[in-house]
């Protein structure tokens, strides 16, 4: 599903540039469940907004489904993103001064498969799975607290049951109990739709919650490996 | 996106930022009305202006008693000269000895105490006229005769009431022909209503009641001296010829030979009409420049509440990117947007220009004259700016990618 050929990104900040992917490649294949790993500041999220088609890599090829994405239009992206891929930001980004379900039906609006009747519902139920509190939901974004943006933020990823799912950090604001609520139901997209997952992660312990795990530091793959207890399975 | 999806859009946009919405909806709304009720005060005033000037009669030349020195001034304030050095006489001499001249009203005016049969009282302006005062002053009749030539020589008591002195003294909109009135004890027969000659403000031309001039003369004030002989010139390129014709022969007859020394004035219509649109002229200008900087500061305003949500806007462009929202969708969006804006705060405006100049004519009984160039104008100006700097920056964001958008400061 995702092959990234030698990714590289460089940001430009004056006249230095700054080297946060160095010839990334790898491969992931359709339905998989994977973790990304690694210090902070190793370049996590930018692989994953080039991996969502929100940025492009300075040099390298990203191929989802086959396509080429750095062939496409603006367009032609967007509409990728509103049919193929739930993206959950690290710093959530929910639409303020709006209400939980509004943030939540957003992308259902901009997608012209999802009937206008049935947008609520979806939301609903999108909401219920990433387990925020019910009496929430008519509550304004920004009244919310850190671990209840971030369920917000992991419904309205979910509200298309979007193909990928790409996660940065969904359990990093949420106690271990409600953390393994959000875990379960990725696991649950993952086995039982065939949904493809990434997430990225600090823990070791949400990591191993995936088949494999992918480490990344100074901006390159130090290891690639199946999840240990697999590992040991064999 | 659907249509009722954009709509729905604008409807949450504008209702969860309500102080943008609001602040942007009033920079509209004060540019946009303020240049309409200072531009219906200029047009209003130019109107007026128009029909006084209308009301003044056609190639007309007005001799004043009083030195030169008051000029036009005297003439304005409707010639009530304190000065007595113009005689019937003067106007006998003007009449037989100064060519190309229709016609000559020597005119003599007084306020009266004025009293109706049924007892209602009123201080009026009474005017001493001829017949010919009705050609020369563009009077027109509403309701019985003017004075005719006949009553004019003799001293017959008989009126002539202006509309503002007939709805004062018998009721708007009334017939008295007919009936009695008293100035000053004596009783006059109504023979005539005159129609209104319009126009508001200095010297209204309605308030006002004419009665024959020896009748004037011998019973109110008691003197051959005149108020001004008001001379009406056969043809409009003699009229400076026969002015000073008139001058030559006047200082004559007073036996003054300084021109500059000369016991009257003699006031050209064109003079007035120059002076009375230069006026007109100078306070329209002023009014423009008033509501063009209001325009101005009204533009300001939106552009600046458009620009200061740039940031917050960008962020938010991105983030509606990064689900899958289209450029289009965006570009419509902010468009659709800014024209609800431009519009909700234009339709306002309009309705508060109207109202504060209907409240200026109403309250300070100034004419006003709201006219559609000026709202076009206004709308016009505001609508470009809202839509302008609401839209640009929108669509300057609309091209970054979703992530440069979402990181935009
Ligand atoms: N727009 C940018 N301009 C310049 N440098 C940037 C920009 N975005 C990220 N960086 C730099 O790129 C590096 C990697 O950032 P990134 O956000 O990918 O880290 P991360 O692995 O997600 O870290 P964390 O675990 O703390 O979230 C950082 O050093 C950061 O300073
Ligand atoms: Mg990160």
């Amino acid at each position: 599903m995702i092959r990234c050929e030698k990714i590289t990104k460089i940001y430009q900040t004056g006249d230095t540039g700054l080297v946060v992917l160095k010839e990334v490649s790898f491969e992931i294949k359709k339905g998989e469940f994977v973790a990304i790993i690694g210090p902070s500041g190793s370049g996590k999220s930018t692989l994953m907004h080039i991996l969502g088609a929100l940025d492009r890599p300075t040099s390298g090829n990203y191929f989802l489904n086959d396509r080429n994405m750095l062939e496409l239009s603006d367009d032609e992206l967007a509409e990728i993103r509103s049919q193929k891929i739930g993206f959950v930001f690290q710093s959530f980004n929910l639409l303020s001064r709006t209400t939980v379900l509004r943030n939540v039906v957003l992308p259902l609006i901009y997608d012209r498969n999802t009937p206008k009747n049935e947008r609520q519902l979806k939301a609903e139920a999108s909401l219920q799975s990433s387990g925020l509190e019910k009496d929430r939901w008519h509550h304004l974004s920004n009244q919310l607290s850190g671990g209840q943006m971030q369920r917000v933020a992991i419904a309205r990823a979910l509200v298309n049951s979007p193909d990928l799912i790409l996660a940065d950090e969904p359990t990093g604001n949420l106690d271990s109990k409600t953390g393994d609520v959000v875990l379960e139901t990725f696991k649950r997209l993952n086995r039982e739709k065939g949904h493809t997952i990434v997430l990225i992660t600090h823990e070791k312990y949400v990591a191993e919650h995936a088949d494999r795990i992918i480490e990344i530091k100074d901006g390159m793959i130090s290891a690639d490996r199946k999840r240990f207890s697999l590992l040991k399975d064999k | 996106m659907l249509f009722s999806d954009l709509t729905q859009e604008i409807y949450f946009s504008l209702s969860s930022n309500k102080s943008r919405s609001f602040l942007t909806i009033l920079g509209i709304v004060i540019g946009i009305g303020s240049v309409i009720a200072m531009v219906s005060i200029g047009q209003g005033a130019a109107k007026n202006i128009e029909t006084n000037i209308q009301s003044l009669g056609t190639n007309l030349l007005v001799v004043t008693p009083g030195s030169q020195k008051s000029g036009v001034g005297t003439m304005v304030r409707g010639g009530m000269g304190s000065a007595t050095t113009l005689k019937n006489d003067d106007a006998e001499a003007i009449t037989a000895q100064i060519v190309s001249i229709d016609a000559v009203a020597p005119t003599v005016s007084s306020r009266k105490q004025v009293k109706t049969t049924k007892g209602t009282n009123s201080n009026i302006s009474i005017y001493g006229v001829n017949a010919a005062y009705q050609t020369v002053k563009n009077v027109e009749i509403e309701s019985g005769n003017f004075i005719t030539e006949e009553q004019s020589k003799k001293n017959a008591k008989v009126a002539v009431l202006g509309s503002g002195a007939r709805d004062d003294l018998f009721g708007e909109g009334s017939d008295p022909v007919g009936e009695k009135i008293r100035i000053e004890n004596l009783e006059f027969n109504i023979i005539g209503v005159a129609k209104s000659k319009g126009g508001t403000g200095f010297g209204s031309a309605d308030d006002l009641i004419y009665i024959p001039i020896i009748t004037a003369q011998r019973y109110l004030t008691g003197s051959s001296s005149l108020s001004n002989i008001n001379i009406q010139v056969s043809q409009e390129n003699l009229m400076d010829s026969v002015q000073e014709q008139i001058k030559t022969l006047l200082l004559v007859r007073h036996g003054i030979t300084d021109a500059d020394s000369a016991d009257f004035t003699i006031v050209n219509q064109a003079d007035i009409l120059s002076a009375m649109s230069s006026v007109s002229d100078t306070l329209t200008l002023l009014l423009a420049a008033i509501a063009g900087i209001s325009l101005l500061v009204g533009g300001i305003g939106i552009m600046n509440m458009m620009l200061t949500t740039v940031t917050e806007r960008t962020r938010e462009i991105g983030l509606r990117k990064s689900l899958g929202a289209k450029n289009g969708d965006i570009n419509i969006q902010f468009l659709a947007e800014s024209v609800a804006l431009t519009f909700i705060g234009g339709i306002i405006g309009i309705l508060l220009g109207w109202l504060v100049s209907w409240l200026i004519t109403k309250i300070g009984g100034t004419a006003t004259n709201v006219t559609s160039s000026s709202v076009a104008l206004a709308f016009g100006v505001s609508a470009a700016i809202g839509i302008v700097f609401g839209y640009y920056p929108a669509r300057r964001a609309s091209k970054l990618n979703p992530i440069e958008a979402l990181r935009y400061e």
